[in-house]
């Protein structure tokens, strides 16, 4: 499998990402991540038969604990450093979302 | 040979005996800040009435006859991708450029409980995303050996600022080489604890499975006493280990007679500059003039950690940073009146987010999508497998691994910021011991000049020792400071 990205595919990816990118940038991205891919392509020519993937290297056990309420955040610090929020009412604001 | 002018324990002694006050060693700390800072930009913030603020508390207790802490009166810096509470923490990104975090971070609480002033936030890589801090909102670092030159990264504030002696002690965060790499560039003592091994509560995740939080300081006896501060369970990482923790200063002895090596000299063999391949050389024969063994070993898949690292690392990061949405805080796009919930999310976080950030997301959304994920991100996480099973087999027979640090001195800027593949390719020595999990450290093991130049740039010595055995590798690590002066030497600054 040899790996070049047209516009198409990065525009796709984008989309996925939620990044909207610039012409410019689309272009950049489809020769830089080909070339990146191109030369992590060398990945595939390693024997892998019956090896199982490593997610983690080190789950420690025990670590679930008695689903008690503990104090948290305050709704006022947790709308603290949004960029519109209404603050009286602990909400975050955002565009709208249905018609 | 293991003292430094300026060391944790003296500062931490003077004060306890009265010598001089915690404010002062505060001041003085802000002044040197004042003087060489700007010019490297090592720091993003400084917080100077904070700092004195904590300062003034320890002389307090002290005068009250209170038990002062370990680290009671140390200037610290923490990078700035850690939380602290009321002080502005952004990545190095403008898409969280006005973010105060709500809460500290655990290593932060446990520093500043044991009397540590926190001075000021460090600039690095966006979101730790870099190995020559070039990626920063804020602009470069710049290396205190050769201003011309990067301090690596993407702690690269972090080490900066201890070479130049501002602060005796700083916090970074290693994810593929993060503290190791700026540690080498910069002369200093760098070290990546096991996975686990530091609470990452507080730390703004860039690859979960990899992140981890460690001290950059002057020497390795100070990197063990500032371990022991950060180490330890914490319920709020449910990834931190429960292992208890060690005595980390008790394992210095200085000796290492017996201990066993391990060199990969095939691995190290290509691509390693001629100054830096003598410099590592040299450092093999002091270990084993001291009673080490070298012991040849193979780590057959270490080639393959730079694509497997960059595989993980960007599927890990683009599901991390998906929540830099322009909604709970952060930057977000002007939006018109009619524009969709959607189309602010996506303009917000390509107005927010640098050119690098951008690549790996769009790199990781892409491995992890239909069609790409067995071949790439799977295939990934079995060789990762595999590069696990190769330090296990090695550390059947030695102790600790040893490889230079990085392939070459610290490069310039400008010099790789157009070509990412090349930027990555630097990490080649440092991405391995995060993939499985192990500690490792960078401490100076020379000098050397880089492409031609008459530059005298520092060189590091990279040891990786076995999953929470942080007191064989210190132990090593220190012996080796106990017989040589290179992280005494300090750089000529303006």
């Amino acid at each position: 499998m040899s790996v070049t990205l047209t516009i198409a595919e990065v525009q796709r990816i984008a989309v996925l990402a939620h990044l909207e990118l610039t012409e410019d940038e689309q272009r950049m991205f489809a020769r830089q991540l080909g070339e990146i891919l191109a030369y992590a392509e060398q990945v595939q020519s390693v024997d892998t038969s019956g090896v199982p993937a490593t997610a983690h290297v080190h789950v420690p056990e025990g670590t679930e604990r008695e689903d008690e309420p503990r104090p948290s955040l305050s709704v006022a610090d947790a709308v603290a450093n949004a960029p519109d929020a209404a603050a009286e009412a602990g909400l975050f604001r955002v565009p709208r979302v249905i018609g | 040979m293991t003292t430094r002018e300026w060391s944790i324990a003296a500062i931490r002694n003077d004060i306890v005996s009265g010598a001089v006050s915690a404010v002062e060693i505060c001041r003085s700390t802000l002044d040197r800040i004042q003087a060489v800072g700007p010019a490297l930009n090592a720091f993003n913030l400084v917080d100077a009435d904070r700092a004195l603020a904590s300062a003034s508390a320890i002389d307090r207790e002290r005068a009250a006859g209170a038990e002062l802490g370990p680290l009671a009166g140390v200037p610290v810096a923490v990078k700035d991708n850690m939380c602290v509470r009321g002080m502005r923490t952004t990545a190095s990104s403008r898409i969280l450029d006005r973010f105060v975090p709500p809460y500290d971070a655990t290593v932060v609480a446990r520093l500043e409980a044991a009397g540590a002033v926190i001075v000021g936030k460090t600039n690095c890589d966006e979101f730790a995303m870099g190995s020559s801090n070039e990626n920063s909102a804020f602009g470069p670092v710049r290396n205190p050996w050769a201003t011309d030159r990067t301090p690596g990264g993407s702690s690269g504030g972090a080490a900066a600022a201890v070479a130049a002696r501002c602060v005796p002690l700083s916090l970074g965060s290693d994810t593929g080489g993060s503290i190791r790499q700026p540690a080498a560039f910069c002369g200093v003592t760098g070290l990546k604890p096991s996975y686990g091994r530091v609470s990452r509560y507080g730390l703004l995740a860039f690859a979960s499975s990899l992140d981890q939080i460690g001290p950059i300081t002057g020497t390795v006896a100070e990197t063990a006493l500032a371990l022991a501060v950060i180490a330890g369970p914490d319920p709020r990482d449910s990834t931190s280990s429960r292992d208890p923790v060690p005595d980390y200063a008790a394992a210095l002895t200085g000796d290492i007679d017996g201990i066993r090596i391990g060199v990969p000299r095939n691995f190290v063999s290509d691509g390693v500059e001629a100054g830096v391949r003598r410099a590592f050389d040299a450092s093999l024969a002091t270990l084993q003039s001291a009673g080490a063994t070298l012991v040849d070993v193979e780590l057959p898949h270490a080639r393959s950690a730079i694509p497997v690292y960059y595989l993980v690392c960007t599927a890990e990061a683009s599901s991390n940073l998906a929540r830099y949405d322009g909604v709970k805080y952060g930057y977000r796009a002007a939006t018109a009146p009619d524009e969709s919930l959607t189309r602010m999310y996506r303009r917000t976080r390509d107005e927010g987010f640098g050119a690098e950030v951008k690549r790996r997301i769009m790199l990781g959304t892409y491995v992890l999508s239909a069609g790409y994920y067995d071949a790439f991100y799977l295939k990934a996480q079995q060789v990762r497998t595999l590069l696990r099973r190769d330090y296990d087999a090695a550390f059947e027979v030695v102790d600790a691994v040893a490889t230079p640090t990085t392939p070459t001195a610290a490069f310039r800027l400008g010099e790789k910021t157009g070509d990412p593949l090349q930027m990555y390719l630097a990490d080649v020595f440092t991405v391995s011991a995060p993939l499985a999990g192990l500690p490792a450290i960078s401490i100076p093991c020379g000098f050397a000049g880089s492409d031609g130049s008459a530059d005298r740039l520092p060189v590091g010595l990279h040891l990786t020792g076995r999953f929470l055995d942080e007191p064989t590798l210190l132990r090593v690590a220190d012996a080796y400071q106990r017989l040589t002066d290179w992280h005494t030497q300090a750089p000529v600054l303006g």
